[in-house]
């Protein structure tokens, strides 16, 4: 780490932070992936993570996703939330033997050194509604703060995990904050560099976080969304139905990812109707049950596909 | 006698599970050796973060041997079932069984010798067993093996097995088994930081010390002392003193192999928050403890955390680190509490018309105007200020929606009243804000102010008759509504405040507030809910050692729907049936109803109506008419005036004319109006005996 310069040391620099942890799991062997182009609430939506985390193929990934929660939104004015911002995602197939320690040594690897700090494993079983997924794990704490969560992984999109995969998240912001001693996320140094040459998180992201907070809150179009919601579970049901073929001795699925891309936007489309506070308690219950069931089916049609099967 | 030591290192294990997961395994495997013959010393069982241990003494080194007799076939019986016996037994021949004969004839019996087995060898066919059946509350499986149905489950990943058996002057032999790849050994391993490497371990008095040379400590309840002992210290150090939290201490005891406690401080300007928010923020976020000052009793801006590493900075960057996570939960929790006291409670009232409380009763908005209703109706039974009890009720739930409850729903109720005071609320509207959720439970506080009493009456009195028409009333273990608490709630309100309240009517009162199609349709709604707070009662009244018998007793007699009189009656009853009178009186009281009711069936009829004096043949029949209207006259006016202590002393008061009766009169006379009229006789002592109970629900 010596060998770093100075503005790509991961205690200086947000940008560095994400390019030690990429050149670790790297080093690893897993494949460095670039986010998913599409509106996802955190990385797990990632297919690389949701589909990839099924049948019985090993596949080993790290990404970095930007997540957004419009329900987060604090129009940029809470130092710890932000209703758009940045998860590492590891995925690991079959979930390693040795997960806690690679894990341990990725904080090692970005200035975390476990001799003066104090890391623990705090329970914390995961479950997500809308992807019909849980698993259990961890929060993992640093000196009392949470920095990532550690998940195996036992279903996805309602398919049992076999094998089962191990899911490292980390929040980068908050991991940042720390290692660059700031409290406010705005005030991380993103480039690492210092004086005129600065470039603040603040500096990219808090003009946007005043604006999406306004969207969010204020102006989202809910007719508009409603209508995406139900095109997108439409169109979802479409691709699904018009994606299997039956032959002599199999039954295949040839278009799970792009049904799946619709069920990520249905899940976005309602997750701004509930920020908009237009979705009651009663009918949220069954929103997320309607996204459910999208993804349970593109869950079934992925394990029909190439990568999804067994051999 | 050679000891077992068997450990199970894992993944880490959470908190709350440990203490249970010791226990099981410690049961589940003591069990399963007495079952097999292997009648052990002494046990004990261990949990840390990572790792369940138990140690067994003084097992023997082998089963004993068995010695059977099994019965076979008839002698000369078909040649199908000596076969069958044969192979059942392992018998070469018949002519290896025994002959016994008895009154149904000649039968052939083997003797069946079972040589016992070596304990370890038991011990390797039964661990597996119990470790593949473990009853965790969540399990899952892991790694590659998780790809064939099958693998092992357990709470976290299973890393190794140590499982030793010997004599404590040898070598121990390793209980071999392999378990989803996993071998036993005698190899563990350290504190995950600071002695991570491999330990080799030989029997659990080496384990244990060895353990400990590697910081962990194996025993949870000396990891509790050293916290608790070591938090004092740290807060008597400073002037201050530890807000001892059980619950806390266990959790934190639960997350550390090695203790470390350490003291920290935020800023004093948080202390403007109220204490419990900033116990709850730093206790349920932090797993930290807080210290209050012995002298004002209020907190101090200090905090107390347990590590588990002795970091090699003195645990300098950990403070600095949990000072940083404290200060930006006070943060939030300054915001939310500041920004919840520029609404006023009522303000945030409409807000509860679009929260729904439970789709087939409505909204909480219409709840809270139930309970408002409710609680204007059944103040000036309770004495409360009818005035006060509409405000207080009108306002109890609004903190629902403030910040600060939303983020810690266990300060609930508290909050109302901090915010009730700072809008200026009268002290007992602020109070019952806090005190209507009350009693929670058995062991809670039972509210006394007329004002908190009367709108923890109308809101739990809400919840029963609100449930209880949309049919959801608890069954077997599932109460998800929490009825029966809200049950036992409004009963320690009533007996423990002396409170006379009508549950019928009460009831009546809160069902005419329901949606009109419940109200239109609850006819048997009051008398169900009664029968539902008559077992509730019984089962209070059994928790604090009393008969419940007796609660059947007095409900039988029918109309028994004021709770305190209920207890009174019960309570008086009891007495009495401890005494020889009382005793005497429920054994004839018995006689006479097991005799009518057989003389009932006999003639298909019943023995009502008042006997006549003319058909009395015999001294002890007059005696005992008389003593019937005299008992009957005296225990009634007596229960007129709620004296249950008189009505059965007057009732004790029958009990030689009936023992005399029995003594001297044959019922069944030969004289049938005699006979009838007789019966008549016994029907009274019943009817009479009904003034103070119903004595056929007693129990002798």
């Amino acid at each position: 780490m010596d060998a770093l310069p100075a503005h790509m040391r991961p205690e200086r620099s947000f940008q560095g932070l994400i390019l030690t942890l990429q050149r670790y799991w790297a080093d690893y062997g897993c494949v460095i992936l670039q986010p998913y182009d599409m509106e996802v609430g955190a990385g797990t939506f990632h297919p690389a993570t949701t589909l990839r985390a099924l049948g019985p193929k090993h596949w080993n990934a790290a990404y970095v996703q930007p997540s957004r929660r419009p329900k987060d939104g604090r129009y940029g004015e809470n130092p710890n939330r932000l209703q758009h911002y940045y998860q590492f995602q590891v995925i690991l197939k079959p979930s390693p033997p040795d997960l806690q320690e690679l894990y341990l040594k990725s904080l090692a690897a970005i200035g975390i050194d476990s001799a003066v700090h104090d890391i623990r494993f705090v329970e914390d079983d995961w479950e997500s509604p809308t992807l019909g997924a849980w698993g259990l794990g961890w929060e993992c704490w640093c000196d009392g703060m949470e920095v990532s969560q550690f998940t195996y992984f036992q279903q996805v999109a309602g398919v049992e995990c076999a094998p089962v995969s191990g899911e490292l998240t980390y929040g980068i912001e908050r991991l940042a904050c720390y290692l660059q001693g700031v409290d406010r996320i705005m005030d991380l140094n993103f480039n690492g560099r210092e004086g005129a040459e600065k470039v603040s998180y603040g500096d990219i992201f808090f003009q946007a976080e005043q604006e999406y907070s306004r969207h969010n809150f204020e102006q989202a179009d809910t007719a508009m969304l409603f209508e995406q919601f139900r095109m997108a579970e439409e169109a979802c049901k479409k691709y699904l139905a018009a994606g299997w073929r039956e032959s002599s001795n199999r039954r295949e699925h040839l278009m799970a990812l792009p049904a799946y891309d619709q069920c990520i936007k249905a899940s976005h489309a309602f997750n701004l109707l509930d920020a908009r506070g237009v979705i009651s308690v009663t009918e949220r219950q069954s929103y997320i049950l309607r996204v459910r069931e999208l993804a349970k089916a593109c869950g079934e049609a992925w394990v029909h596909t190439e990568a999804g099967r067994a051999v | 006698m050679p000891d077992l030591l068997l450990e199970l290192f894992s993944e880490e294990i959470p908190a709350r599970m440990q203490a249970k997961a010791a226990d099981d395994l410690r049961r589940m495997v003591t069990d399963k050796l007495v079952a097999e013959g292997l009648v052990y010393e002494g046990a004990k069982a261990f949990a840390t973060p990572r790792r369940l241990a138990l140690t067994v003494h003084g097992i023997p080194a082998r089963q004993p041997d068995l010695k059977e007799e099994r019965r076979g076939p008839r002698v000369g019986g078909p040649e199908p079932a000596i076969q069958g016996f044969l192979k059942a037994t392992g018998l070469a021949s018949i002519s290896e069984a025994k002959i016994q004969s008895d009154k149904k004839g000649d039968f052939y019996i083997a003797l069946i010798e079972k040589p016992g087995r070596p304990a370890i060898d038991v011990l390797a066919d039964i661990l597996p067993v119990i470790i593949r059946t473990f009853p965790w509350p969540k399990s899952m499986r892991w790694g590659a093996r998780s790809e064939k149905p099958g693998s092992l489950s357990w709470v976290r990943p299973l890393h190794a097995i140590t499982a030793t058996f010997g004599l404590e002057t040898e070598e121990p032999d390793v209980v071999k088994f392999s378990i989803d790849g996993i071998e036993t050994g005698q190899t563990t391993f350290g504190h995950r930081f600071m002695a991570p490497s491999p330990i080799s371990v030989r029997r659990f008095e080496d384990y244990d010390a060895k353990l400990l040379a590697a910081k962990v400590v194996l025993d949870s309840e000396r990891r509790r002392d050293t916290i608790l002992t070591d938090a004092k210290q740290l807060a008597f150090a400073q002037g201050f003193e530890l807000v001892e939290d059980q619950t806390l201490l266990d959790e934190v005891a639960g997350l550390v192999e090695w203790p470390v406690v350490l003291m920290g401080s935020f800023d004093a300007d948080f202390l403007s928050i109220p204490g419990e928010v900033i116990r709850a923020t730093i206790r349920n976020n932090q797993k930290c403890f807080v210290v209050r000052d012995p002298k004002t009793g209020k907190l101090a801006n200090k905090f107390i955390l347990t590590a588990n590493i002795e970091a090699t900075d003195g645990g300098k960057a950990i403070i600095a680190g949990n000072e940083r996570v404290i200060r930006a939960r006070l943060a939030d929790a300054k915001f939310f509490y500041e920004t919840d006291l520029k609404t006023r409670l009522e303000d945030r009232l409409p807000k509860f018309d679009h929260i729904v409380f439970h789709e087939k009763l409505g909204t909480q908005g219409e709840r809270i105007r139930r309970i408002e209703r409710l609680a204007v109706e059944v103040a000036p039974l309770v004495g409360a200020d009818v005035e006060k009890a509409k405000r207080a009720a009108r306002l109890a739930k609004a903190d629902l929606l403030t910040e600060v409850v939303g983020e810690f729903p266990e300060v609930q109720g508290l909050m109302g009243k901090y915010y009730a005071l700072a809008q200026r609320e009268d002290a007992a509207v602020a109070a019952a804000c806090e005190e209507h959720y009350k009693p929670q439970g058995p062991a809670d506080r039972v509210p006394t102010d007329r004002v908190s009493v009367a709108v923890a009456l109308a809101d739990k009195m809400d919840t029963l008759v609100g449930f209880w028409a949309i049919d959801e009333k608890p069954t077997g273990s599932k109460d998800p509504f929490a009825l029966r608490r809200a049950a036992l709630g409004v009963i320690r309100l009533i007996t423990e405040n002396a409170l006379r309240l009508s549950i019928v009517k009460t009831a009546k009162s809160a069902i005419s507030g329901l949606p009109d199609k419940f109200a239109a349709d609850s006819g048997k709604l009051p008398a169900d809910l009664l029968a539902f707070f008559a077992d509730r009662l019984k089962v209070q009244l059994r928790d604090q050692g009393a008969r419940h018998d007796l609660v059947d007793a007095v409900f039988s007699l029918g109309g028994q729907d004021d709770l305190l009189m209920v207890v009174r009656r019960v309570e008086a009853l009891g007495k009495f049936l401890d005494s020889e009178d009382g005793k005497n009186l429920l054994a004839g009281t018995k006689r006479a109803g097991n005799i009518l009711s057989i003389e009932e069936k006999k003639d298909k009829r019943t023995f009502d109506g008042a006997p006549n004096a003319s058909l009395y043949k015999l001294n002890e029949e007059k005696a005992l008419a008389k003593a019937i209207d005299q008992a009957k006259s005296e225990a009634g006016a007596a229960v007129a005036k709620e004296d249950f202590a008189a009505a059965m002393s007057a009732m004790a008061k029958l009990r030689p004319a009936v023992d005399a009766f029995f003594d001297k009169v044959r019922v069944n006379d030969d004289d049938a109006k005699v006979r009838e009229n007789r019966l008549k006789l016994l029907n009274e002592i019943r009817a009479a005996t009904r003034a103070v109970a119903d004595f056929s629900k007693i129990q002798d």
